[in-house]
């Protein structure tokens, strides 16, 4: 059963990206998530107009703080309210956790393959913090595709987060870091076949991001020889 | 009684009537699926009724030689995405069932790559749902299900499985993909069915 609306309040924010940021809630009532699930957000106006979105949830673990990370869409109504308005002490409301399909679990014992696109890594963040909060002993690879490096969510915790279990490698579509060894490019199937566990390591595989990547990835992860149910993905945006 | 998000004052207060509670328009087509498009060849492309009393089977053109037709509709996602006023064309499975005997009242759809979804028969006779295969004058795009999907637009979106490979007919409403996932079993929008 879904929960009622919980009240939300801002503890802190945290620009990560010129278009997105990070934002702590203290939700009282919040009894915990898994990682990958995501939260009904919602916004009221003084006259009484309401309106909700659903967003990933960065955090893991049973308590009452709860970690959004939001990427403002340029037409979107509840974003740019979230990304540049919204301040210390302010609430919106919150129902949730939502979603059991997207989901990875501690006791999973295969390797983890997360490959994200733009703010599409928020619920992958969220499996690498639940994975290291576990003491999970499988191994993890992110593949984290950005337009530049500037537009990378969490990059400094992720960079941290790196270790014998955790490899983590950057794309560039648009813009490398200065001295950076390829051209920016989109991820091509050579760069993933290079970078990501092979199908024969039997990795649970996670792809979010916007649909144009999502697509692009699952395909040629497919053609890499990874059995499609094992292939679990998250789209956001049209075509 | 709500709280007050401080600041926020939305977009609009025109409401459309067309719109169900909780929804937003969009001129986009935004894709939802669980995992990777499925590629689908229509010459090999079979739909299939499962009953109580054996199997019912059509390969692309002989489905489509039970008559197709223009289907104009809004469309649901419970993602709170709505559409209004979409062009599909497709054969109705009214025209399907015509060649189908059975006395069971629920089905669950599947889907080339693997979802499944559960509906009750009802909601897909007496034109309230499609098997099709253009969308805006166009062959469906395989991330929209392309070649061809269940459309039943009454419901939210999730229930019009993409990649339809065929029907399943039950004697129980049994919980399909997203209803084994939190998902309502009948997901009417205008009753706001979203989550269990």
């Amino acid at each position: 059963m879904v929960s009622a609306w919980h009240v939300g309040t801002v503890v802190s924010t945290n620009t990560e990206t010129p278009t997105g940021r990070s934002i702590v809630f203290d939700v009282p009532g919040w009894t915990g998530n898994l990682a990958g699930q995501h939260v009904d957000v919602r916004l009221s106006a003084p006259d009484g107009y309401q309106a909700v979105r659903s967003y990933s949830i960065a955090s893991a673990n049973d308590s009452e703080r709860v970690e959004l990370a939001v990427d403002k869409l340029p037409d979107g109504e509840v974003s740019p309210y979230l990304v540049d308005d919204l301040q210390v002490g302010d609430q919106v409301e919150f129902r949730g956790p939502l979603g059991g399909w997207f989901v990875w679990k501690p006791t999973q014992e295969q390797p983890l393959q997360l490959i994200g696109g733009g703010s599409g890594v928020v619920p992958l963040v969220s499996m690498i913090r639940a994975h290291a909060a576990s003491g999970s002993s499988v191994p993890v690879k992110l593949l984290y595709s950005v337009r530049s490096p500037d537009d990378a969510f969490f990059a400094d915790e992720l960079r941290a987060l790196e270790g014998p279990l955790v490899e983590i490698t950057w794309a560039y579509t648009r813009q490398t870091p200065d001295g950076w060894p390829t051209p920016p490019g989109r991820v091509s199937q050579d760069l993933l076949a290079r970078v990501t566990f092979a199908a024969s390591a039997t990795p649970a595989v996670f792809v979010c991001g916007p649909t144009g990547f999502v697509e692009t990835v699952a395909t040629h992860l497919v053609a890499l020889g990874h059995d499609p149910v094992s292939v679990k993905t998250e789209r956001f945006g049209g075509k | 009684m709500a709280i007050i998000s401080r600041g926020f004052a939305g977009r609009s207060r025109e409401h459309n009537p067309e719109l169900p509670p909780g929804q937003y328009l969009t001129e986009d087509f935004p894709v939802l699926s669980a995992g990777p498009t499925p590629e689908l060849d229509i010459a090999d492309w079979t739909f299939t009724v499962q009953t109580e009393n054996g199997p019912t089977k059509w390969n692309w053109d002989e489905l489509h030689d039970l008559g197709v037709e223009d289907v104009h509709t809004d469309i649901h996602c419970v993602t709170r995405w709505s559409k209004l006023g979409t062009s599909w064309r497709g054969v109705p499975l009214d025209a399907i069932f015509e060649h189908v005997e059975t006395e069971r009242e629920f089905v669950m759809e599947y889907s080339y790559g693997g979802y499944t979804t559960n509906v009750p028969l009802e909601d897909l006779l007496d034109g309230k749902a499609w098997i099709v295969s253009e969308f805006e004058g166009e062959p469906l795009d395989p991330e929209h299900g392309g070649p061809a999907r269940l459309l039943v637009p009454h419901l939210y979106f999730w229930k019009s499985a993409k990649w339809i490979r065929g029907l399943i007919m039950n004697d129980n409403d049994e919980p399909g993909f997203w209803e084994q996932n939190g998902y309502h079993m009948y997901g009417e929008p205008w009753a706001e069915q979203r989550y269990w």
